[in-house]
């Protein structure tokens, strides 16, 4: 029961953005580099050494990850305030991050922080924030994430979560953890397999497969109060939820009318409804950002290929897929301009993009055991599963394949990850 | 006097088992079928349980990303359909496997494929269909785990799980 509580708690924590320290802290390994690097300096913070951990070691961690900075040491010059700032000490630095962090009462930090255009000698950007000194590495990320916006002008994910399946031996966790692989949480703990978890768009839920029953069924979970619903068990399998970006209903795959088909329910598990009809295996249902198609594997052609559907029933799909390989796993990109899925050609799984307008596809890694791709929620970056020396692992690609990051668990196999959303602050 | 005898294979299983709890076996129940009957019944043994019987294979396997029964397995499964004819109070759970090589999710539906084209054979072979479940296991539960063809092959099969009677 007190473990059941720690872990509500632990997990309304991680909602509310606090990292705790981590069990598992994963090994990260990169490889790539964006096209042009911006180089970036990130003065270590004022006061930052008295902190268990360096705001500006994060910060500089979550913009070295993506490949797209070069972090430039800044050799002992350590300004904390514009005022201290000598330009021309900075030749070559196209932005510079300075701050300061103060400890106050009630174990509560104060970090300021400042991004500043080097060539225009102008502020970009500034933070002053207040909170508990256990949100430290969400401070972090939150300042990682403004940098990344303001040089590269998309949102960053610093601060968005992803989930997967730790599996060791005949135990199967579900975990929650940061982006950065810090901050994992169990929210479940089974002896039978668990897999295919996916978010509920304002990632306050998880809906996922269980064979705690025997078969396959799916549940949704809160990840606030940790309370579950069987949300599906019908006759044969139960299994590839997908939530609808309204999040109002699921997109899950029943074989209870045969092979296995696409249905359309409720996240209260009212509502069910049947929308496609090949007779074939229909699986993997993933939403369109406008919530009008369905992208999802389906064997009617005679191999696994990708196909669309309209989601209002008209039952007309169309094939997108027509390599000489299988594919799987489809997951459209968050602005509906692409999908990312999982293509097996000569044994090898690859991870690969399609463009909607020109039809054109991507290998965007060197094969081998590569499945299960999502899109982080800016779109940059595709997660997926791999395995290393036998060891299942988790692994990102940026969506255009030039920078590859392998992520080591301490221990367990990691299966079945998908990015979270971004969670409104 | 088949079920005689099986219940008799029963008692004597659960008397071999002497560290088991002897009051649960169903003496009462079995012992008074098992006195009227023939001495000689307890030697119709349940072909379920003979090792030499065609019955004792319980698999049948695949080709890579084909659920229809193969031909070699035909003659298992009329074996196993007779005998399920023979006793309408058997039941068997099929459960599909597949290889690694699909996603979870595909497999999930390529193991229920399997599973339900093995029930549809029984069917048609003389099992009543209320005898028979169906269960998908996908790649989640493979008897052998290396990345290679010896592994996948015998991964990619259905089990006929029957349950105790």
């Amino acid at each position: 029961m007190k473990g059941i509580l720690m872990l509500r708690c632990l997990v309304m924590l991680a909602l509310f953005g606090v990292s705790l320290p981590s069990y598992a802290t994963l090994t990260i390994e990169i490889t790539g580099a964006g096209e042009n690097q911006i180089p970036v300096a990130i003065v270590p913070f004022a006061g930052e050494e008295k902190l268990p951990q360096s705001i500006s070691g994060i910060v500089s961690a979550d913009l070295a990850r993506t490949g797209l900075f070069r972090l430039v040491d800044p050799a002992g010059k350590a300004p904390h305030e514009p005022r201290d700032v000598v330009y021309t000490d900075w030749a070559g630095v196209d932005a510079l991050a300075i701050g300061s962090v103060v400890e106050q009462i009630n174990g509560r930090i104060a970090v300021k922080f400042r991004l500043l255009d080097m060539v225009k000698q102008t502020e970009l950007d500034a933070e002053s924030v207040s909170a508990p000194g256990a949100q430290l590495r969400a401070i972090a990320h939150r300042i990682a994430d403004m940098i990344y916006e303001k040089l590269t002008g998309d949102p960053g994910v610093f601060s968005t979560r992803i989930a997967y399946v730790n599996r060791q031996g005949k135990n199967y966790r579900l975990v929650v953890a940061d982006s950065d692989g810090y901050g994992e949480q169990t929210v479940l703990s089974r002896n039978e397999p668990l897999l295919s978890p996916a978010w509920s768009p304002d990632g306050s839920h998880l809906a996922y497969v269980s064979f705690e029953q025997g078969g396959a069924v799916i549940y949704v979970q809160s990840l606030l109060t940790n309370q579950r619903l069987l949300l599906a068990h019908f006759d044969g399998s139960n299994s590839a939820p997908a939530w609808s970006p309204d999040g109002k209903q699921l997109a899950i795959v029943l074989t209870r009318d045969g092979s296995s088909q696409i249905y359309l329910i409720h996240p209260d598990g009212t509502g069910l409804r049947r929308i496609s009809f090949s007779g074939a295996i229909d699986t993997e249902p993933s939403f369109s950002p406008d919530g009008q198609y369905i992208l999802f594997t389906s064997d009617q052609g005679g191999t696994p290929q990708i196909y669309r559907m309209a989601v209002d029933g008209s039952g007309l799909s169309e094939r997108l897929t027509f390599d000489d390989g299988n594919n799987f796993s489809p997951r459209y990109s968050p602005d509906g301009k692409s999908f990312t899925y999982t293509h097996l050609e000569n044994g090898r799984f690859y991870i690969a993009t399609q463009d909607f307008a020109t039809g054109q596809a991507q290998l965007l890694t060197d094969g081998g055991w590569e499945k299960r791709p999502s899109f982080a929620p800016n779109g940059k970056i595709i997660l997926f599963a791999t395995e290393d020396q036998g060891r299942g692992i988790l692994s990102t690609v940026s969506s255009d394949g030039r920078v590859k990051q392998k992520m080591f668990p301490q221990s367990g196999d990691i299966r079945e990850p998908t990015w979270g959303p971004f969670l409104k602050q | 006097m088949k079920k005689a005898g099986l219940s008799i294979l029963l008692v004597s299983l659960l008397a071999a088992c002497a560290s088991q709890k002897p009051k649960e076996a169903p003496t009462a129940e079995a012992a008074q079928p098992a006195a009227a009957a023939a001495p000689q019944a307890a030697v119709v043994a349940d072909p379920l349980n003979d090792p030499n019987s065609t019955l004792a294979k319980r698999s049948v396997y695949y080709p890579f990303d084909v659920s229809v029964v193969q031909d070699a397995d035909k003659p298992l499964l009329q074996a196993h359909a007779k005998y399920l004819s023979e006793h309408p109070d058997r039941k068997v759970r099929l459960e599909g496997n597949c290889d690694e090589r699909g996603s979870t999710e595909y497999n999930i539906g390529l193991g229920q494929r399997r599973a339900d084209g093995v029930k549809k054979v029984l069917v048609l072979d003389g099992a009543n269909a209320s005898q028979l479940t169906t269960i998908s296991y996908g790649e989640e539960k493979p008897k052998a785990t290396g990345h290679n063809e010896d592994s996948w092959k015998q991964n990619r099969r259905t089990d006929l799980n029957y349950s105790a009677n």
